[in-house]
């Protein structure tokens, strides 16, 4: 898609990224929580979505987010041994690990999905985390994930010259 | 007299199985034959486009369209289709969800032709010519159709009314579906004529699938010998049973051999490498990321895996295009 900016350092300046959070009710949520409550500062660019456990989170959830928009997407949860049901905060990593390597396969880079076990007390590491996710998903630019199928590339001689 | 219901048969970007699963109907074809008047059909019929054109509206009772849609003139074709019949069925996994063909969404057109006409091993094209849109030769002008960018499903391109699952779909489904189709007992607009049920359901290796499985490892076929009678996903073999439709009563498992998935997902999965994923992953029997990334290795191509049948019905469709 051609942008019609006037400088880029300007307009990547501007680009404020959109980073789809998923947060479980008995950590994250909390120290989401905390940070509200204590007024502690954290870059604005997260929408949080709070799920009983991080284990709820369906990959279909995050492919979603992505697909409609998101430029990132962070999943909060309990510190391993710390989850309410147990073993959710388990299979969310397992799943984690399987899906970032299928989002790379898909032309999605590794900092616009992060994991980040964050306890209900946690709400400076939560600011840090946040702040610092923001930054490294401004670098690298928006997600746009436009499906070209209107692109049409087949005219001879613009295929036969690249 | 009342005439015979008109029927049509299409393909598009597909591999001819789907034709051949037609003719696999046996002496059930004979009985379709003698039922309808097959007014299109390319494969194995002397009609052309123009016929199609001619005919009003509508006046197809039913076209079976297979393969997905990546030329201009599939596009046309589908759209041509579409007005002509008052049912499209979407035939097989590409038209359903984009199939093999679909996983070229993983590439884009300039490197797919560039290893068809230049860098495949088996190519002798000493100039380099790449298929050109319009040429002139001896004075007439040539055209070609065009390529897009991104494979589509059928239903990306034009409205479909009902979906034949499988690669290709069995004797038996396209049977059933044709039996509803020339007696009116169709189920809601949308729907995929196969059962709504994982395909363990149907799996005769169902009983020694156990409830809680926990897999140190993830092994292919070829590394391992199989027993033949339990489940292959307890044999440590990514087995897509769970996360696909039944219909086809786990024809890969019988001859030994993991369902891959092209009959889908059901109606309660959107993303059918998504709802895979979620489930061989949460089999890993382990805690610690070191060794979750070890056995998670061993999936070396999770698109390939996760999605050979439906990346372009995914959520995200295709790998992402780089934009400057
Ligand atoms: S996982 Fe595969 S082998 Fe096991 S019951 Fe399901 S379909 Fe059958
Ligand atoms: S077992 Fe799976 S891959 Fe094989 S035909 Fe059935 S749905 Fe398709
Ligand atoms: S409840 Fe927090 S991760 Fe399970």
């Amino acid at each position: 898609m051609p942008e019609t900016t006037t400088g880029s350092a300007a307009a990547a300046e501007r680009f404020e990224p959109r980073i789809v959070a998923f947060f479980c009710n008995w950590c994250t949520y909390l120290a989401a929580d905390l940070a509200g409550t204590t007024r502690l500062k954290y870059a604005p660019n997260i929408r949080v979505v709070r799920v009983m456990c991080s284990g709820r989170i369906d990959p279909q959830f995050v492919l979603d987010a992505f697909a409609k928009g998101a430029d990132g997407v962070l999943i909060g949860g309990c510190h391993p041994g710390d989850c309410h049901y147990e073993s959710g905060n388990y299979k969310t990593l397992r799943r984690f690990q399987l899906l970032r390597r299928t989002l790379r396969a898909l032309g999605i880079e590794d900092d616009r999905f992060r994991l980040e076990w964050l306890s209900a007390s946690e709400a400076e590491p939560l600011k840090t985390v946040v702040n610092d996710m923001v930054e490294k998903v401004r670098a690298l630019g928006p997600l746009h994930l436009e499906v070209p199928a209107e692109a049409f590339a087949a005219e001879g001689e613009e295929v036969a010259a690249r | 007299m009342t005439a015979k219901p008109k029927i049509a048969f299409y393909w598009c970007a597909s591999c001819g199985g789907c034709e051949e699963a037609v003719v696999d109907l046996a002496e059930q074809v004979l009985d379709v034959v003698a039922a309808v008047d097959i007014v299109f059909w390319p494969c194995a019929m002397d009609f052309k486009r123009h016929d199609v054109e001619a005919m009003a509206d509508g006046s197809i009772a039913a076209t079976f369209v297979n393969g997905a849609v990546r030329t201009t003139e599939q596009e046309e074709m589908a759209h041509l289709l579409r007005r002509k019949s008052r049912v499209l069925v979407a035939f097989g996994a590409c038209s359903q969800l984009g199939g093999i063909p679909g996983l070229a969404n993983l590439s884009d057109t300039a490197s797919v032709l560039a290893t068809a006409y230049r860098t495949s091993p088996s190519t002798v094209n000493p100039d380099g010519v790449l298929p050109q849109r319009h040429t002139v030769d001896g004075g007439h002008a040539l055209g070609l159709p065009g390529l897009y960018e991104t494979v589509r499903t059928l239903d990306q391109v034009t409205d479909v009314d009902y979906y034949l699952p499988g690669c290709a779909p069995t004797p038996k489904l396209i049977a059933a579906a044709v039996q509803a189709l020339l007696t009116g007992a169709l189920p809601a607009k949308g729907s995929v004529l196969a059962p709504d049920i994982a395909l363990c359901d149907e799996c005769a290796r169902k009983a020694s699938k156990p409830d809680a499985l926990a897999l140190a490892a993830f092994k292919r076929p070829s590394e391992v010998v199989l027993n033949e009678e339990e489940c292959l996903l307890a044999q440590g073999v990514l087995c897509m049973g769970p996360a696909t439709r039944g219909g086809c009563e786990a024809a890969c498992v019988q001859g030994n051999m993991p369902c891959t998935g092209c009959s889908g997902p059901t109606s309660r999965v959107r993303d059918q490498g998504a709802k895979a994923l979620s489930g061989f992953a949460s089999l890993v029997a382990s805690n610690d990321a070191a060794e979750i990334e070890r056995i998670t290795g061993a999936i070396a191509d999770p698109v390939g895996t996760l999605y050979r049948y439906a990346l372009p019905a995914s959520l995200l469709r295709r790998r992402r295009v780089a934009v400057s």
